[in-house]
């Protein structure tokens, strides 16, 4: 089977020492994990992951269920590059001094403006490019300024949103539901 | 965490007093219903054991004599009686000598609350003394762990655990509770944990799923039970046999699942895996269709994954969701508890009967018999072989006995030989194979369940393992039968040596000490025997004695178990020699 890139969502509770149990599951597997990604969500309480990785799709089902059997996390799930609307963020520092004194100047700004990027901050020393964009376009980007030094480069993890219209509070309002009934079921 | 705690439902049952976290930790395992505790103290945890000075009438704390033993005691308590085990380490050793039974319990899906100490939490990550990160190192092989550095998150989160220990597929927890934590007070309330937003333990069969199984079921031509620990841990004994009575399905168990049908019923066929019986491995690759209760396609049972069940259609019933299809195809999963299944399928399944098919398996049983069975029962003149002294204790206690086996030869030649007849009361150490289990196993199973007799069956090797536990029997005056089998190896892995590694011993032989000397030494009753003349008499002692009773049985030293399913290889191609 062959090896693609997949982003993993997981919604979860707010806790201490979550991610630490999440990251376990791929050491375990012997799977690296590209990129990983966390923030608040639309609901309040509520931490979502995201998570990239290179592995088969068989290995990558068992990862997300894996991640999903966890207590404190909400619902996991697996999306193809396809399924996604995702973005990510470079910075790059470039050698302001070389481009001055090789009179380089016109040519970078127009490879910054060809790959839609802008300047962040400006000092004489450096100067600090930022592109958000697709993967491969922040690749194209950084291999397009090594000829005017490439002092430092840092990319983020990935932001993703699948491309069906979910409802991440309703699903959580039906949970909290299901929860208060079986504390009814088992009789208070 | 909040003591709200927004995300988990509660109810609440008791006033608010004042009291020490200490305190709360008692409290609040008296509303768990814990009335017995495993454990060892320490500085870290010290208040906590202050705090139990105060209920012993109530709480009954157990001194073992490493922390391991703690563990595995609470372990034998949970596994015969359904109850969450209970068990308390100091920090840092006391803490990770814990973390071989936790992790045991957790491949053997063991509801277990382990207790740690732990520095102040001003002084965590500063390398205190005793300091350890136990949460840390507890996380691969827990099922939840919490590290609580405030009284007022006592309650909740004791509850929280013994919530999630015990429900769904079972598990360890780990709480780890700073000094601070044991000292400062709290408005002590407390509230059952009745659900988490975030984990759902009871998915419910679908509809669809129990229909299409029904269907494959009604019309399969040499249909197939594999039993396993979830119908024990769902307590659907009766469920299942009613099943496999209305469908006339002939049944074989794994390892963890030996009981759940007794094993003397018509429709058993025998036990599964690398040392289980001829047929139900080799019918394994011959059946239509599989029905898979409450076991995990474990690589013990399966062999060779490329060669097992290949032909089969699969039906596996299966509470934790991530089992189904992770090491064998399902064509039809339900994903739901043992009991709930079984009883949504029961109006849908026909009463048939498959004598014909049934017939093949006793067909390989005379094969089986012939070939190894009659061997292991052999009766030299002057040497005694494992399977006599299993097969006797099995009759002499009528195969009602709670059975503690360790790791190794004698675990397989148990699980082959002693018929199991009763409920829960086969206690092994099954995925993770933890040589030293059965001692303090035991210990615990006994505190369970006093009035039956609880006999360990412990090879030389495992036995050295634990057996400073013997100060716990003699303490307690633990009333639990010991059984040696000593044959001056470890053994298990002489027998690969010897097929595999061209009986190159490397490392497995054993000079052992004087064990009758030793368990003496404890208070114990002891007796050695050697010549097969005496093992009739000796088992009948051991077992009329009132209280612990320690019989070593000098057995062949270089003794195989057969048959043998070797790894890499299919179950079809079980070897019986």
């Amino acid at each position: 089977m062959q090896k693609k890139l997949f982003t993993i969502i997981a919604f979860t509770e707010n806790r201490i020492g979550l991610l630490n149990r999440i990251t376990i599951i791929f050491t375990r597997r012997h799977i690296n994990i590209e990129s990983l990604t966390t923030s608040e969500c639309e609901v309040e309480g509520v931490h979502r992951f995201t998570i990239t990785t290179r592995t088969t799709k068989e290995r990558a089902v068992k990862v997300v269920q894996q991640i999903d059997k966890l207590v404190e996390v909400i619902k996991a799930s697996l999306h193809e590059e396809e399924e996604t609307v995702y973005q990510e963020l470079a910075l790059y520092k470039v050698d302001a001094r070389q481009i001055a004194e090789n009179g380089l100047f016109t040519a970078f700004l127009n490879t910054i403006k060809k790959y839609d990027a802008h300047i962040q901050t400006a000092t004489d020393d450096y100067i600090i490019i930022e592109k958000v964009g697709r993967r491969v376009e922040v690749f194209m980007l950084l291999d397009a300024l090594k000829e005017y030094h490439v002092l430092e480069f840092a990319k983020s993890g990935r932001v993703a949103m699948t491309r069906s219209a979910n409802d991440l509070d309703q699903y959580l309002r039906d949970v909290e539901a299901r929860v208060a009934e079986e504390a009814h079921e088992v009789g208070v | 965490m909040s003591t709200q705690a927004p995300h988990a439902a509660y109810k609440m049952k008791t006033l608010p007093r004042t009291m020490t976290g200490a305190e709360a930790v008692v409290a609040s395992l008296l509303e768990e219903g814990v009335d017995t505790i495993f454990g060892y103290p320490g500085g870290a945890i010290m208040p906590v054991y202050d705090a139990f000075y105060d209920y012993q009438d109530r709480l009954r704390h157990i001194l073992v004599r490493h922390e391991q033993g703690a563990v595995h005691a609470a372990q034998g308590y949970a596994r015969v009686s359904n109850r969450v085990g209970v068990c308390i380490a100091t920090s840092g050793p006391g803490a990770t000598n814990l973390i071989t039974g936790i992790a045991d319990a957790q491949v053997d899906s063991t509801p277990l609350v382990c207790i740690t100490g732990q520095v102040g939490s001003h002084l965590l990550g500063t390398d205190a003394f005793q300091e350890t990160d136990v949460i840390g190192i507890s996380m691969p092989v827990t099922k939840w762990n919490y590290q609580i550095t405030k009284a007022e998150e006592i309650p909740a989160a004791f509850a929280k655990a013994f919530y999630i220990a015990r429900s769904g597929r079972p598990g360890p927890v780990l709480l780890d509770i700073t000094k601070d934590a044991q000292f400062k007070t709290l408005d002590f309330t407390y509230a059952p944990c009745t659900g988490i937003r975030s984990y759902a333990p009871y998915p419910k069969s679908r509809p669809d799923d129990v229909i299409a199984a029904a269907a494959l079921i009604n019309s399969a031509k040499k249909p197939y039970i594999l039993a396993g620990h979830g119908i024990l841990l769902s307590q659907a004994q009766e469920e299942f046999k009613a099943f496999v009575e209305k469908t006339g399905i002939p049944v074989a168990s794994t390892l963890m699942g030996l009981s759940a049908l007794p094993c003397d019923h018509p429709l058993y066929v025998g036990y599964l895996g690398m040392h289980g019986n001829y047929a139900p491995n080799v019918k394994t690759n011959e059946a239509d269709v599989i029905i898979a209760v409450g076991m995990r396609f474990d690589d013990r049972v399966t062999g060779d994954l490329s060669r097992y069940a290949k032909q089969a259609r699969v039906i596996h019933i299966e509470i934790d969701p991530s089992e189904i299809n992770k090491n064998v195809k399902a064509e039809v999963a339900i994903n739901a508890d043992a009991k709930e299944a079984l009883l949504a399928l029961m109006p849908h399944v026909q009463e048939r009967s498959h004598d014909a098919w049934i017939g093949e398996f006793k067909a390989l049983d005379k094969i089986e018999h012939e070939k190894v069975i009659v061997k292991d029962f052999a009766l030299p003149e002057n040497s005694i072989k494992m399977a006599n002294v299993v097969e006797r204790i099995s009759r002499k206690t009528k195969g009602e006995a709670i059975v503690v086996t360790d790791v190794g030869q004698h675990q397989m030649v148990t699980s082959r030989y002693y018929a199991y007849r009763g409920q829960d009361n086969n206690v092994t150490s099954g995925g993770l194979g933890t040589m030293g289990f059965a001692l303090p196993a035991a210990i615990g199973a006994k505190f369970a369940r006093p009035d039956e007799e609880v006999i360990a069956i412990i090879g030389d090797g495992g036995f050295q393992m634990t057996l400073q536990e013997l100060g716990t029997i003699f303490q307690e005056n633990t009333g639990v039968k010991i059984v040696l089998l000593n044959n001056n190896f470890l053994g298990m892995v002489r027998q690969w040596q010897q097929l595999f590694f061209d009986r190159r011993y490397s490392s497995v032989e054993m000079k052992n000490p004087d064990f009758i000397k030793i368990t003496e030494g404890f208070g114990l009753k002891a007796r050695k025997i050697e010549h097969p003349s005496e093992l009739d008499g000796a088992i009948d002692e051991m077992l009329a004695h009132d209280g612990p009773y320690f019989l070593e049985v000098v057995v062949e030293r270089e003794e195989n178990v057969f048959p043998m399913v070797p790894t890499g290889a299919s179950v079809a191609e079980i070897r019986l020699e």
